[in-house]
């Protein structure tokens, strides 16, 4: 049941669109088989994918480790810019620093400013039982706002024409490209082995256990002598850091710079790739393929008819209400009188 | 013979796989108290859930005062006059005693409610049952017995001719039960039928005409009360000859923990406890006696690390501990939370981890940050097969195990306080909650060997049964007090009565 469940929800989300597809007058069929080409059907395609999958293994990562122990962090979206922010600053400040010692230090940067936006809301729950699902939802929008801020004073690009975007990093500090002529690159093989390194963490670790006890039942947890607000802050620790690092490698990864709208919302999608892979580590990979695939294919889908490509978010919104509902009814039976 | 008003015939209901009620036929009587005996699990509330329309059976049938009850509708119920007192009272607090009974048995679309006509039929029933209660007081405002009473007044208002009570005495004090049964026989000699059901053998004795006993969904026997013993009786509830342990006299040690003029508060700033003096040496076992909500809660979380003290000192072995469970399991204190599937284990971890939980952070299942998985899985096994936890092995999830197996976990757990080492202390709340009679058996007889083997033993109990059974010393909670600890032999079934009321047990203690 536990397994079927996200397949179930991905196909009855297929059946839903569908519906959308044909309303816009085009065939359901082609329409998907165009969708499906453009997300996996080429060398290319598959390239795009997996360009962007990667900031979406990585949010999701976040999202799956904080829900994991109950804590609902809402705001990878904002981690993820401030983490941008925080690797251009650092890149920017003219540190005598060789590359092998700079990339790091830009890293640490990003995860530490994802860590610190989310150690707020943390300290907020634990401390005065403050909903982190408020929190964390609206620093969203006052992380981007700051990021605004940053793009428009302290940190714009006086040669980008006026528009609102920073300085680009430089050369050496961008990551490799994985094949040539495509735009994969290096920052996927880091995701991946953060997925590993979670799954270890989760599974092997005093820590790990810590936290899915706390997720699971805080009571309890605390009866068996487990500081629970440490554990609770920690666990925020890792997921805001997971969620900016997501911000540096798409800043030395793909983009080069910050602007204002480098993420299509990873960090809301990163929601849905948690869920879809059931908070599972390892199946944020596979969830975070899906859907970067789906908004690629959708892209693709629609310069070839007339689909707009708002069918992707659609598709990514309705597959996560199909998990939630799927998930449930995995525990549950309904009966009907 | 009385006629028969309330007929039950081969009513079988499934959970999956497991038969809850197999194939049951039952028959009630008019003017008759029927008891339904069983342990946990044993299928009474689902026979009775049916009856009251919550659950649908699979198979069977019901019929009330000659005609047939169709199932799954309480409506239907009450329409058919059957009439519930649920265990877990389902009454308004805020509203008045003629609130409540009137609450649902006005059309909503009547402008003006009838108060005057229906507070005189209130009154009128009241006095025919002998059911005394102030109708304009408030609900938060009474005694637990008084709350019960409403709530047959409000069952015997809506017409009840069948009254079915769930557990009625769990929560009251022995004069309470006392004046219930006194109550129960009035009812009956009004002609009203009454199914009771309990576990409890002595009051199954007193209160009933007869007794149905079942067993694993299955009705194993029907006896008169008066051709039978309560040896009988526990037999056939379980299956096999059951002997309860019953403790011997040892002599105590030193004293391991004293509790010294402790004052506590919760969250909302109301008093826990009330300036509570205690002590318990080694291998003595203190039993605390006490309606819930007295306070006894708050003791055992105050010695068990989950409670700071406002006021007043708590030393274990001379030593004062911070209020960290950690600090009091690291002491050797062997806690049994009252809650065991909310507190007791994570019911999403597996047994195996549940086994460990408590000494995750020590050298001997965490290395370097990692947890030590294979010795954690030889601790686990070596408790499930020491203390005799049934379940599917250490991998499923602690919550797949029943409450008695879950218990033993617990248990198992608390005791194991490290290599060749015992106890200190054993904090037990409520060890036996809930459990049927051989897992009671074998709880105390844990209790006992601790005990034995040089534990204090600080045992919380609303089963006065369990606690003469078991204690050297008696205390009785109320209101956040506890009187002063006496041995047990000084103690009468009455004197503990009085002081779990609040009345002063000290003047009738014998």
């Amino acid at each position: 049941m536990q397994v079927a469940a996200p397949f179930a929800a991905i196909v009855f989300t297929l059946i839903v669109c569908s519906l959308l597809v044909a309303w816009a007058g085009v065939p359901v069929g082609g329409a998907f088989l165009l969708l499906l080409e453009g997300g996996f059907g080429s060398g290319f395609a598959l390239s795009e994918t997996l360009t962007r999958a990667t900031p979406l293994i990585l949010t999701g990562l976040a999202v799956a480790v904080a829900f994991r122990a109950k804590l609902y962090n809402i705001g990878a979206e904002g981690q993820l810019y401030v983490g941008a922010l925080a690797a251009v600053a650092v890149s920017g400040a003219g540190l005598p620093l060789p590359p092998a010692l700079l990339f790091p230090l830009m890293a640490a940067a990003a995860m530490a400013a994802g860590a610190l936006l989310l150690l707020g809301p943390a300290l907020l729950k634990t401390r005065f039982h403050v909903d982190e699902v408020v929190t964390t939802l609206l620093l969203n929008f006052i992380a981007l706002l700051f990021v605004s801020m940053m793009l428009d004073g302290p940190m714009k690009d006086p040669a980008a024409l006026g528009w609102p975007q920073s300085v680009a990093i430089p050369a050496e500090l961008e990551l490799p490209k994985l094949a040539a002529r495509s735009r994969v690159h290096s920052g996927l093989l880091i995701a991946l082995s953060l997925a590993m390194l979670v799954w270890v963490v989760d599974r092997f670790t005093a820590f790990g256990f810590e936290m899915r006890a706390v997720g699971a039942n805080a009571r309890a947890a605390a009866f068996a002598g487990m500081p629970v607000r440490s554990v609770v802050v920690k666990t925020a620790l890792l997921s805001g850091a997971l969620a900016g690092l997501a911000g540096c490698i798409e800043v030395a990864g793909r983009a080069g710079y910050v602007t204002l709208d480098m993420s299509p919302g990873y960090g809301y999608s990163g929601i849905v790739v948690a869920m879809l892979a059931q908070l599972n580590p390892i199946a944020v990979v596979a969830a975070a393929i899906f859907i970067a695939g789906i908004l690629v294919g959708a892209d693709s889908m629609s310069r070839a008819i007339a689909v707009p490509t708002y069918i992707a978010d659609v598709i990514v919104a309705a597959s996560l209400i199909a998990m939630l509902v799927a998930t449930m009814l995995a525990r549950y039976r309904v009966h009907w009188h | 013979m009385e006629p028969s008003v309330l007929t039950l015939s081969r009513i079988t209901k499934r959970f999956g796989a497991l038969v809850a009620n197999d194939a049951v036929s039952l028959d009630l009587a008019r003017g008759e108290v029927l008891a339904l005996l069983g342990e946990n699990g044993a299928g009474k509330s689902t026979l009775v859930s049916i009856l009251f329309g919550h659950y649908v059976a699979d198979e069977g049938s019901i019929t009330a005062f000659g005609a047939p009850l169709p199932g799954g509708d309480p409506a239907a119920a009450l329409a058919a006059r059957i009439g519930m007192v649920h265990q877990h009272f389902t009454l308004a607090d805020n509203l008045t005693v003629l609130d409540n009974i009137l609450i649902g048995t006005e059309p909503l679309w009547q402008p003006f409610s009838r108060r005057r006509a229906a507070h005189a039929r209130v009154r009128e029933t009241a006095g025919r049952f002998g059911l005394a209660v102030n109708t304009h007081a408030r609900v938060g405002e009474l005694s637990v017995g008084e709350r019960q009473r409403v709530e047959i007044l409000k069952a015997l208002y809506r017409g009840a001719r069948i009254l079915i009570l769930d557990e009625p005495t769990a929560v009251l004090t022995p004069q309470e039960s006392r004046s219930l049964f006194a109550t129960l026989r009035q009812l009956v000699t009004e002609g009203l039928s009454i199914i009771f059901i309990s576990h409890k053998l002595d009051e199954v004795l007193a209160v009933s005409d007869r007794i149905a006993v079942l067993r694993n969904g299955r009705l194993v026997a029907t006896r008169a009360a008066r051709g039978t013993t309560k040896d009988e009786l526990a037999e056939l509830m379980v299956g096999r000859a059951v002997v309860m342990p019953t403790r011997e006299r040892r002599a105590a040690g030193a004293t391991v923990v004293a509790v010294s003029a402790v004052h506590a508060r919760d969250a909302r700033n109301h008093a826990l406890l009330d300036g509570v003096d205690l002590t318990v040496a080694a291998g003595e076992i203190v039993a605390i006696a006490g309606v819930a909500g007295n306070g006894q809660q708050a003791l055992a979380e105050l010695l068990s690390g989950m409670l700071a003290p406002e006021r007043g000192t708590v030393t274990l072995a001379g030593r004062a501990l911070p209020a960290e469970p950690r600090a009091w399991i690291a002491a050797r204190v062997a806690r049994i939370p009252e809650d065991r599937q909310a507190v007791g284990v994570v019911g999403d971890l597996a047994v195996w981890e549940n086994a460990i939980s408590e000494r995750l952070r020590t050298p001997a299942f965490t290395r370097a940050g990692f947890v030590r998985r294979a010795a954690g899985r030889v601790h686990a096994q070596e408790v499930v097969r020491r203390f005799d936890v049934r379940g599917s092995g250490i991998d499923v999830p602690a919550r797949s195990l029943s409450g008695g197996n879950m218990q033993k976990l617990i248990l198992g757990r608390a005791l194991s306080v490290g290599e060749g080492a015992t106890p200190a202390l054993i904090v037990a709340d409520q060890p036996t909650w809930g459990l049927d009679i051989g897992a009671v058996a074998y709880v105390h007889q844990c209790l006992l060997d601790a005990a034995g083997a040089g534990a204090a033993v600080l045992l919380i109990s609303e089963d006065l049964d369990e606690i003469f059974a078991l204690a050297d010393r008696i205390g009785v909670m109320h209101h956040g007090r506890l009187s002063p600890l006496r041995p047990a032999e000084a103690w009468t079934l009455a004197a503990i009565g009085l002081a779990m009321a609040g009345t002063d047990g000290a003047a009738h203690a014998a």
